[in-house]
């Protein structure tokens, strides 16, 4: 049996034969790869109503397993176990267990869309991803990712000023993950752009630094959104814990 | 191909990035503008339109943001076109559009919502947002800016490359795909069109629509210096001097994940990085540093000086 997708079976329910005979037929070589039969019996039947109940994750009910996202994934290019076509099916089927095994790299979706562009069915997997991801992390199966640190750290500064000032974004998101700032590729890039002096651009984000840009007249706007949110996170909150 | 005279005068709408990281694109948009004719009225107190964040929060509060800037743009300064330069910009404001036409419930939020800020709601076809791609490319054309070029960019190899955010999800650009002259959402070419006219040489370059991983630039940073590098390589591969960029993000993002691959991976691959709108500018007889030339973090004024344009 030839197996496309080895990836997704575990080494541990892979078994190899050098030297096997079933029924008089040598079956070893190429042929003696077997995948072992197992019951699965405990499935998690929430999982895709919760994941359903969260935002970019309404449509994961359209899914007909085509696999066009997992074929035209930016990341499943660089890492094959980066898989949302498999993914959607293990939540539709509600196998939890099988899922926890990519917790830690589902969140890595880079949403550029190809798969929402490939999708017959309008599922918007890239949707799914971002849901799937936050599922995890608010049933507790994963901590907060880089990427929703810099989701927050990014909606806080919409939130509060209207506008982003970007090296304010990226001093709070290196703090909140606790990296050091002055990684040498940083100090590199500072290093040549500074070396055509554009003074103008320097002092603009000098004062910026300082001075945060602000929409005029934001306050309403800022307390409609923030209640918007809290609303929504309440009912999401309901939905999880159903 | 008609010129459209309606794009002349545009609402312009920058964007964060281009008053901070990109700022040589908001530079060179503006220098290329001013000497095409074109008129550009900043949108008067605008707010970010979410990027590519606030939508992993909530998706509607990204409507929202994005529709209080179209809300801006027609309530207060009476413009029905907005130019948006920055490809998550544009993005937004088209997925805001396309929502707003077609979902009660963000329609919904979006109305509720500004009216709890104070001001007026969008409603979906007050506002038609271009890309200034589509801004110069249907106000002037090629014929036009092929008249106005004085320093032709002729002996220079381009790959152009667009990105995710201006072709992808399709269905909220719904002018694309539509025929003979329309953008392409799978091989794009207005750029292309713009910068052959400026006597370019474009070079075949497959991945002009990959992801640089901008989304994730820097909270998944080993991923993007892997996407970039794909991206540098093939365009050297193709034959490129440089690579033509319209987002700031995806401009930034090559730029840093150039250096970091360098630094990371050791690998280095010598390619400018350079805004359309700054190898057009000097196509139009501007200075490098008018259209902010030396805001860039990669310096290609050697190879400008070798091609004659600076």
């Amino acid at each position: 049996m030839p197996i496309h997708e080895k990836s997704l079976i575990r080494p541990e329910n892979l078994k190899t034969h050098e030297e096997l005979v079933i029924d008089g037929v040598d079956v070893s070589g190429h042929w003696s790869t077997f995948i072992e039969s197992r019951v699965v019996s405990d499935y998690n039947e929430a999982m895709e109503d919760e994941i359903a109940a969260l935002p970019g994750g309404e449509n994961i009910h359209r899914c007909w397993q085509c696999g066009s996202c997992t074929n035209s994934c930016t990341v499943n290019a660089i890492n094959p176990d980066f898989n949302p076509r498999y993914w959607i099916y293990l939540i539709r089927m509600g196998m939890e267990d099988e899922l926890l095994r990519d917790k830690d790299i589902i969140w890595q979706c880079v949403s550029c869309n190809k798969c929402t562009y490939a999708c017959p069915r309008d599922v918007f997997p890239e949707g799914v991803m971002k849901a799937t991801a936050h599922w995890l992390e608010r049933k507790g199966h994963t901590p907060k990712s880089p990427s929703m640190h810099f989701d927050e750290v990014f909606t806080e500064q919409v939130i509060k000023t209207g506008k982003i000032e970007e090296s304010r974004t990226i001093r709070r998101f290196f703090s909140r993950t606790k990296q050091g700032l002055m990684q040498p590729w940083m100090i590199e890039m500072v290093k040549r752009l500074l070396r055509n002096l554009p003074v103008g651009l320097l002092t603009r984000m000098g004062l910026a630094t300082f001075v945060a840009p602000k929409t005029r007249g934001w306050s309403s706007a800022a307390a409609a959104m923030q209640e918007y949110i809290d609303e929504q996170h309440e009912k999401q909150e309901q939905a999880l814990s159903s | 191909m008609t010129t459209k005279d309606k794009y002349k005068k545009v609402a312009y709408y920058p964007g964060c990035a281009l008053e901070g990281t990109g700022h040589s694109y908001n530079r060179s948009t503006k220098a290329v503008g001013k000497a095409l004719g074109l008129d550009l009225v900043e949108v008067k107190n605008w707010n970010c339109c979410g990027a590519m964040e606030v939508k992993n929060i909530d998706p509607k509060l990204q409507t929202y943001l994005s529709s209080r800037v179209m809300s801006v743009a027609v309530n207060e300064m009476d413009m029905d076109v907005v130019m948006a330069p920055c490809n998550g910009c544009y993005h937004n404001l088209k997925k805001a559009e396309y929502d707003l036409k077609h979902d009660p419930e963000s329609v919904e939020v979006v109305a509720k919502l500004s009216k709890k800020a104070g001001h007026k709601s969008y409603e979906s076809g007050q506002v038609e947002t271009i890309h200034a791609l589509d801004w110069i490319k249907d106000s002037i054309g090629e014929e036009g800016l092929a008249e106005r070029v004085k320093n032709s960019l002729s002996g220079i190899k381009v790959a152009n490359y667009y990105g995710c955010m201006y072709t992808r999800p399709r269905h909220i650009f719904p002018e694309k795909d539509a025929g003979p002259g329309s953008e392409s959402t799978s091989k794009p070419h207005f750029m292309d069109d713009l910068l052959a006219a400026a006597g370019a040489e474009n070079v075949e370059f497959p991945l002009k629509t990959a992801c640089c991983g901008g989304a994730h630039t820097l909270s998944d940073s080993d991923t993007s210096t892997k996407l970039v590098l794909n991206i540098l390589k093939a365009a050297k591969l193709a034959g490129a001097d440089v690579i033509a960029t319209e987002c700031p993000t995806c401009h930034s993002g090559l730029e840093m994940h150039q250096i970091r691959a360098e630094k990371v991976l050791g690998e280095t691959v010598d390619i400018k990085i350079l805004y359309f709108t700054q190898l057009l500018g000097m196509a139009l007889g501007l200075k490098p540093r008018k259209v902010g030339v030396h805001e860039n973090v990669s310096d290609p004024m050697k190879f400008l000086k070798q091609k004659g344009l600076a």
